[in-house]
């Protein structure tokens, strides 16, 4: 569940359309540069390391570690007074070296969030058209 | 670049709580800033003819050069990026503009005015809250304010090297105790350790008293010519050297989050650091004072390490041995008090304690202060940081 109906919109462009509509089908799929091959998240039109403009989408496990958090605690939005305490979660996924997404773990007991704890990806139903990438602990 | 030009004047307002001048308008602070700079350096407005601002300033000449009664207007320009990355970037322009003749008298100038529907910690807040391909991917997840994409970074730092929170609070407290002694300093009340550390939590590991102040207020400075400068009333401060950009995989990593490990548990300023240094001629043993930008705590620690007073991993320590203390400490930091305690005006005020520490004439004097380092804010690409000179 997401955490504020606020907050869970996306407004994709052509750069980042294919993220989302593979996220509509629960596929997490990380651009991967079609040139040097480093994977990149979010996605831009040319990769960071070679410059190429190629790329491609790959599927990715979904698998990863927390490489940092945070415990949210002030509401920077009147929305989310409801929802604090929240955490915030930065993810290296094992199979898309590299790439780093941000989200939230659904399933964290207070005190249980660490840094290299594993994780999967879990499908959160923002919304009729948003389906948001978020994690719980791996099974 | 190096010793062509100075800062001749500067000029800040009184500050108010957050709100307090959004009804009397930004423009009229800048002239009174302006005046206040004028006076100093003993120039005359009708001598100011160049204009350079950073952080999306809406206050363009159009606005400004008739209001303050500027007759010529012969060169303006904007650093990109909002926050407080681009204030000695802007500097930077204004030097950079003198010594290409465009302009002779440049002002650099911000204000903060909050209106009341909207406050500054909340940078995604309730007009920008709209769906775009960007913050996309990090909106949704609640993380919408700097204290948090802050709290990533710092968090990843205690992990890796054992930093700890106890840093972070001798941070909070050396900059009260200088805020304490600069009598135009909002926060005047004492601050322990423990008061700290009992401070409530807004996004873990940062309390309340790792975050900056929201208040209102501005400041304008003046740079000029080295020949200007010396016939001029106040004793010139030589721009040294002036980096503006940073390291291109740093990039949007501060919402992102995506720069590499190396990078991730820095400022993002190691970069800019090595350019500046260079550009200057100079090194950190060299440097006598240093005004870092500290929208949190944390971010002076990583600061710390990016420009070379201590090694990666080891501003904890430096910290909690006294390092950054106005009396004995080996680096002397945020004299004036900072953004943490004593006004948030994007960093501004950091250029003016370094020019006053140049001067002789801070309220936490470094004996025999001859070259000060000032940073902007930490932030997405451009940032940007300066070494000034008596």
């Amino acid at each position: 569940m997401a955490l504020s109906e606020e907050l869970a919109r996306i407004g994709p462009n052509a750069t980042t359309r294919p993220f989302w509509e593979a996220c509509l089908r629960r596929e997490l799929r990380i651009q991967r540069c079609g040139s040097c091959g480093r994977f990149r998240h979010p996605p831009l039109p040319g990769c960071p390391h070679c410059g190429s403009a190629e790329s491609e989408w790959p599927l990715v496990s979904g698998r990863g570690r927390i490489h940092s958090f945070t415990i949210v605690h002030h509401p920077a939005l009147p929305f989310l007074a409801e929802a604090v305490p929240y955490n915030v979660v930065v993810v290296s996924l094992d199979d898309a070296p590299g790439a780093r997404m941000i989200s939230n773990l659904l399933d964290a007991e207070p005190g249980e969030l660490r840094i290299d704890l594993p994780v999967e990806v879990w499908w959160d139903e923002a919304g009729p058209d948003v389906v948001l990438p978020c994690f719980r602990r791996a099974r | 670049m190096r010793d062509q030009t100075c800062i001749v004047g500067t000029g800040t307002t009184a500050y108010g709580r957050r709100g307090d001048f959004y009804e009397r308008g930004q423009v009229d602070q800048i002239r009174e800033a302006l005046d206040l700079a004028l006076a100093e350096s003993g120039l005359d407005r009708r001598d100011v003819d160049g204009f350079a601002s950073y952080s999306v300033d809406a206050n363009d000449p159009s606005l400004l050069a008739p209001a303050l009664g500027i007759p010529n207007v012969n060169f303006s320009n904007l650093v990109f990026g909002g926050g407080g990355g681009g204030t000695c970037g802007a500097i930077a322009n204004a030097a950079a503009a003198v010594i290409a003749g465009l302009a002779k008298v440049v002002m650099v100038y911000k204000v903060i005015t909050q209106p009341p529907h909207m406050r500054f910690g909340a940078a995604y807040g309730s007009a920008q809250v709209a769906a775009d391909p960007m913050s996309d991917f990090h909106r949704p997840y609640g993380l919408v304010s700097p204290v948090q994409f802050f709290a990533l970074l710092f968090q990843r730092h205690m992990h890796r090297y054992g930093t700890t929170t106890r840093a972070l609070a001798e941070v909070a407290v050396q900059t009260r105790a200088h805020a304490r002694r600069n009598p135009k300093a909002r926060r005047q009340e004492p601050m322990t350790i423990e008061d700290h550390q009992s401070s409530r939590f807004i996004a873990e590991p940062f309390r309340l008293f790792d975050c900056c102040q929201e208040n209102d207020g501005g400041a304008v400075v003046l740079v000029t010519s080295a020949e200007r400068a010396r016939d001029l009333k106040a004793k010139p401060i030589y721009v040294m050297g002036g980096a503006q950009g940073g390291d291109s995989l740093w990039g949007q990593g501060l919402t992102s989050q995506n720069q590499p490990e190396d990078l991730y548990t820095s400022a993002g300023h190691r970069h800019l650091a090595k350019r500046l240094y260079e550009m200057a001629g100079v090194g950190p043993s060299d440097v006598d004072v240093a005004l870092f930008y500290d929208h949190f705590s944390g971010m002076v620690l990583l600061q710390l390490e990016d420009y070379g007073f201590c090694k990666p991993g080891e501003s904890g320590a430096f910290v909690e041995n006294g390092g950054i203390s106005w009396q004995g400490g080996r680096l002397p930091v945020n004299t004036h008090g900072g953004n943490l305690s004593e006004v948030y005006l994007l960093g501004m005020t950091h250029v003016v304690e370094a020019c006053r520490q140049l001067r002789g004439e801070s309220t936490s004097q470094v004996d025999g202060a001859e070259i000060a380092l000032v940073t902007a804010g930490p932030s997405n690409l451009p940032t940007s940081s300066l070494l000034l000179r008596r």
